[in-house]
This record gives C-alpha cells, structure tokens and sequence, in this order.
C-alpha cells in the first residue's frame, strides 16, 4: 500500500544524502585557511591529505587503497636504499617488529581509541595468543589454521574474564588493573612449569606450506617473507573487520562512551556490554598477532611477553593519533620501524626514542594523524579566551583533558 | 599451598612485610599527589625513585666509603645515612621538578588529552632509563654496607633487624610530616586547594603552577627517602631498578584510594605484607602475581580503593 511512498521517499532521501555529500566534499576542499579569532593557522600535511582523501570518490579511494597494499606486498623484495634497514634483514623487520606492532595497534586502537579503555596490559593477550599456538601446536599438533581460531578465542574469553569484574571501574583505575593483568599472565608464564617455565616453548610448527599454481609458499626457518605477507593479508582482514564496526552500531556506541560515558548511559546504550565488547574485540585481535608470531619464531619464553611492548602498543596508538585508524598503522610502524631503522646506535637506541616520545607529544599531542572527531575537541578545548593559565582558563573541560583538577 | 611455612614465620614476614611495604608507601605518595592535582598517572615516577638510589650510591662514594667498607657504628651511621639521603632527595627532588617543567607544563599548556600525558610520562621514563643504562652500565652496582644489620631483638620469633627499623621509623616518620605539611601549612593548603577544585583555586589567587612544582617536589623528595633506605636495604641498584617497585607503589597508591595520602601509606603497608604473606603461601615466585590479584580483588569490591580518593574531596 505505502511501498510506492516508501520508495520515493527512499529515492529522495537517497538523493538528498548524494548532494549532500557533494556540498560537503566542496566544503571541505574550499575551507578558509584561516579560522577563529587568533588569525592564520597553518594546515599541515596530514590535513591536506585528509581532505584531498575526503575528496576522492569511492572508486579513487579504493584505488589508492589498492595500490597501497601493492606496495606493501612487494615491499620486502626490495632492499630500498634510506628505509633500509643497516643491521638487520630488512624482511625480518616487516614482519617483527613492524607488521606485528601495526596488528596489536590495530587491535588496542579499538580498545584505547574507540571506547576509550585505557588498557596497559595489551600484551597479556598477544601472549595468550602465543602459548596458544605453542601449546596446541607442540602438544596436540594442531597446525597454524586451527589454531588461529582458538587463540582469538582464548585472548577473547580472557579479555571478557578480565573486563566483566575490572570495566565498571573508571579510567587509571583500569589501567593499573590491566597493567596488573599482563603482570599477573607474564608471571604466570614464567612461573608455570607444564607451559616451560622461564625456557619457554620450543619447536612451535610453521603453518604447512601453500601452493597455488603461480604462488609457493614455503614457511621455513630461512624465508621471513611468507610469514609477512600471511601477516600483511590478516592486516587488511581485520582493518575491513574494524572499519566496519566503527561504522556500525557498536562503533558509534564506543565513541558515546569514550565522549562521555555518563551521558551514553543516560541515552540508553548499554555501556557495560559494549565496553566488554570492546575488550573482548581488541583482545582477540592481539590474539591473532600472537598466534602468528609465535608460529613465526618457533620458540617462545615469557620475556617476549613483557611489560614494555604493551607500552609500545600505547605509545603506537597515541603517537600516530588515537581512534584513527590510519593514524595508529603510521603510529605503529613508526615505533616498530624506527629502533630497527638506528640499530647502528645500538644502546642509544631508546634513549632517543624516548626523548622523541615526549616531543612528539609537545610539539603535536594529537598524534602524527590526528583522528578529525579528536582534533575537533582539541581545539574546543584550547579555543581563544583561555588567558594565560591555557586549558584551565577554558570554558570546557573535558573529563578527558589533563588539566589541574579537571572534571 | 604451604600453611606451616606461614604459620610459623607469620611475625617475620610481617615485619619485612612492613618494611618493602613503608618503602612502597614512601614512592606511592609521589603518585598519589601528583594524580590528587593532576589526575596525571607520572609514569616516569619510578625513575624519580632510581635517580635517588644512583645518587645515594655516589654520596656515599664523595664520601669515600669503599664498595667493601667495614660496617660503621653508632654516629657514623646516621651521619651517613643522613648525609647521603639529603643527597638522594635533593636529587629526587630536582628531577621530578625538572621532568614536570620538561615533559609535563607543556602539554598542560596546550591543552593536550591525558593520554598524551601518559604517552610523555613513558617517553621520559625510558630517556632516564636508558640515560642511566648508557652512562652507569647494565650492570647492578653494590651499595657499600654502611651500618652492620644487627639482630637486636626476637619478638614473637620475629628477627628485629636494626636496618629495618630504622628503614619503617624513618618512613613513617616522613609520612607523618607530609601529613602534617599538607594538613596544616598554607602551601598545603593550596594542594587540598587545586585538587579539591582547581578553577576556583586560581580564583581564589592560589598560583597553581606553584602547587603543581611544589607536588612534584615533595614527591621526588619521598622518592629520594625511599630511594636510601631502598639502598641500606637491598645493597645495590641498576638502571631499571624503578620498574617493580614503581608498579608496586602506584598499585599501593590505587588500594589505598588513589589521591588519599594516608591511604598511599595503608596501601603501602598492607601491599607488602600480604605479598609478603602470598610468597610463603604459594611459594616466592608467586610474590607479584599475588599482589595483582589482591588489587583486581580490592578494586572490584571497593571501586575507589579502602580509604577512598581524596586529597581535597572524595572525587568520581
């Protein structure tokens, strides 16, 4: 009866959208360069990209998606002369630490980022992920396809087990709890003889090798390029993964509670059941980077495990712009690539890194590619009347700002 | 499970229980006053807590104590002790005051997320680390055994240990200070003041960059106490010496009730004897997995931890 209205209702809104989006498109491209009181502010490279990217039409951006992936495909058959790496093989690099690095940021982004789950203990999951295949693999030869799985699974479950008690707890509360997590799991690894104690697990089985007509893929000690581009191709089945859920339901629901958790409750989303989600979600995907590198390097100890990469994956997420996807890739690749990169200063190595952290955060504490919905409550934050006392000074304060006495 | 093992040292496991745990106290007010202000966790605290044991090592090197001296006696000891821990505050203090002004301020200034905050305090806590590791070496380095840890009592067939009591007589002693300046001083009132509400305190003509330097202070100044007395204790340090007891006091400082400075001191205490307790239970390794759980527990029955956040007010 209505379905003729119905359909040229939805014709109109659909069209609606379309011009709408073209508005938009133009919009952004002709925005002023200068905005707010304080005169010029300068747009810089990653805003640049950002609107050419908003620009594009969809069949552009898949297209330059594509040929991204290319490149990272037959990256490591090169040895290209400047981001070489002097010191170690280039290949070997890709994989670990840069290829990893990027899957757990991936995953934590969706804790850290979307729902804004300060989680200090990531690696507990990615350890999971790896007595997973360790165990399975050397005591019940199960091979890496099986396995895979069960250690999301496993790095799922423990993440539910970890949030149903720890996630109505607010902010530093969780991540000293989660902090204590990754302490309690590494511990636990060393101290359990039935896992290898402090020795760890040895003789982890490859994945069984792959060939299809043109392709062999043969996964051996010797060749680190298999395992990456393994790698690379679970990357861009978990970023589709992830994007699709930021877009959905779940992804708006996160970003409510990361804006302000009271008021999404008051709206009516259940926050408690998307925050577990959200922990069960990233941890499976730390998960997975577990399950492959482990299946990768054979052999396995608890100090693989410790409390310094679940730092890294933080400071990867925060670094290249927390909640923004292509952010937190550039962030993570970053802090994997870099101490490889100046292995040549050997021990000075994180000295620098160090130094370049804190920086990074003064010059720029949106990170590297700011996510635009953030960048935006940066400038809420510090827009003009502040005065001299900076942030305090404002009229809106954040529960998330870091302020004297904010909140 | 090994009930005899802690049946029959219960009163010595208490009392060195006390002892790491008045050290854990001393470092958690750091975090504690800091997060009270701030609601900064001051991650590169621990290396506060590190700088202090270095430079109580090298006082006591100008002042020419062999690596393998005779134990001193009597007013040696506290000159040395003394000496070398106003060293190791001063020191502590300087630092923490310094990584404020560095790693912190600015980011105040622009306005910055905590988080990036958090991600500044790991980029200082590793530059000092590694600073620490290029100049001094990976290596422990001893501490000379200044004073002979003499036996000089069995309560309850509890070995008292001179050491030990002059390590929780001194913690306390400063805890009760702090307590005090905080209570009772004008300048401590302006910390009640900015954490209670910060706007209103600047309102109020409270100088709030002054607050914040002087909380860094007064916790690198605890950091350095701990620092020494950690030292006269375990005898020797190294580069990421920081790391376990930092996450041990800022874990004391939550079960507490983070921002709650007698809570820093209950969490402390009561985190030191239980792990202490967990260690002869389930056997040493399991020490700091037993810590751990005990804060999940905690937190999940008492959210804000036992005493409650609160420097100026209870806070959400």
């Amino acid at each position: 009866m209505a379905t003729d209205e119905d359909r040229l209702s939805a014709d109109v809104s659909a069209r609606v959208r379309k011009l709408r989006a073209r508005a938009h498109r133009k919009e952004l491209m002709r925005l002023p360069v200068t905005t707010g009181s304080r005169g010029a502010r300068k747009i810089d490279l990653t805003e640049r990209t950002s609107r050419i990217w908003q620009a594009l039409p969809r069949p552009g951006r898949w297209a330059v998606l594509a040929a991204v992936a290319v490149v990272f495909y037959i990256l490591p058959n090169f040895h290209p002369p400047v981001i070489n790496t002097p010191g170690s093989d280039f290949a070997s690099v890709l994989f670990f630490p840069v290829a990893i690095y990027v899957l757990a940021a991936i995953g934590l982004n969706v804790v850290v980022g979307q729902a804004g789950l300060l989680d200090l203990g990531y690696v507990a999951f990615f350890a999971i992920g790896a007595y997973s295949m360790a165990l399975l693999g050397t005591k019940a030869h199960w091979n890496f396809w099986e396995v895979l799985p069960l250690g999301m699974l496993f790095a799922a479950v423990s993440g539910v087990i970890l949030g149903a008690p720890t996630l109505r707890l607010r902010g530093d509360y969780l991540a000293i709890v989660t902090l204590g997590f990754g302490e309690i799991i590494h511990n636990t690894a060393n101290n359990l003889n039935y896992i290898g104690g402090p020795r760890g697990i040895s003789n982890i089985p490859h994945p069984p090798n792959v060939s299809t007509g043109v392709f062999h893929f043969r996964y051996g000690v010797l060749d680190p390029k298999p395992y990456y581009w393994l790698l690379l191709t679970i990357i861009i089945v978990v970023i589709v993964a992830v994007r699709r859920l930021e877009r959905s339901r779940v992804g708006r629901a996160w970003t409510a509670i990361r804006e302000d958790e009271d008021a999404a409750e008051l709206m009516g989303v259940p926050t408690f059941k998307f925050k577990l989600w959200a922990f069960a979600i990233g941890a499976s995907i730390g998960g997975i980077a577990g399950v492959v590198f482990a299946t990768k390097v054979i052999s396995i100890t608890p100090d693989n495990f410790v409390f310094e990469f679940s730092i890294l994956f933080v400071a990867a997420v925060v670094l290249g712009g927390s909640g923004n996807l292509a952010g937190v890739i550039v962030g993570a690749a970053v802090v994997g690539y870099l101490p490889e990169r100046f292995r040549s200063f050997q021990d000075t190595r994180y000295l620098w890194f160090g130094a370049a952290l804190v920086a990074m955060m003064i010059f720029r504490p949106q990170g590297l590619v700011p996510a635009r919905r953030r960048q935006a409550e940066i400038k809420d934050i510090t827009k003009p009347g502040g005065g001299s006392t900076g942030p305090l000074g404002g009229e809106v304060l954040g529960e998330d700002e870091f302020g004297a006495g904010g909140g | 499970m090994h009930f005899d093992n802690l049946y029959h040292q219960f009163f010595s496991l208490s009392f060195d229980g006390l002892n790491i745990g008045a050290i854990y106290a001393l470092i958690a007010l750091g975090y504690t006053l800091v997060y009270g202000v701030l609601r900064l966790i001051n991650f590169a605290h621990s290396e506060i807590f590190m700088i202090g044991t270095f430079t109580a090592l090298f006082a006591t090197r100008w002042m020419d104590i062999p690596a393998n001296a005779v134990p001193h006696h009597g007013i040696a000891i506290v000159f040395i002790l003394v000496g070398a821990g106003l060293v190791a505050m001063a020191a502590s203090g300087a630092a923490a005051v310094a990584l404020e002004r560095i790693a912190y301020r600015p980011l105040r200034r622009r306005g910055a997320s905590r988080l990036a905050a958090l991600i500044s305090a790991i980029g200082a806590s590793l530059f000092l680390q590694e600073l620490f590791a290029k100049w001094k070496g990976r290596d422990p380095i001893p501490f000379p055994r200044i004073m002979k840890k003499e036996h000089l009592a069995t309560v309850l067939r509890a070995d008292i240990r001179s050491d030990k009591v002059i390590i929780i007589t001194t913690a306390v002693l400063m805890m009760i200070l702090l307590d005090r300046f905080v209570g009772l001083t004008r300048l401590g009132r302006g910390i009640r003041a900015v954490a209670q509400d910060a706007e209103t305190a600047a309102l109020m003509g409270v100088d709030i960059d002054r607050v914040i330097t002087t909380t860094f202070l007064i916790g690198g100044l605890m950091a350095g106490v701990a620092g020494i007395l950690y030292m006269v204790y375990y005898e020797n340090t190294v580069y990421n010496i920081g790391f376990v007891p930092g996450i041990k006091a800022f874990t004391a400082a939550v079960l507490g009730g983070i921002g709650n400075l007698r809570g820093a001191l209950l969490g402390g205490l009561l985190l030191g004897l239980l792990e202490n307790y967990g260690g002869a239970l389930f056997g040493a390794q399991w020490k700091d997995v037993t810590a751990f759980v005990l804060l999940v527990v905690v937190l999940m029955f008492r959210p804000t931890g036992l005493l409650g956040e609160s420097l100026g007010r209870a806070r959400v």
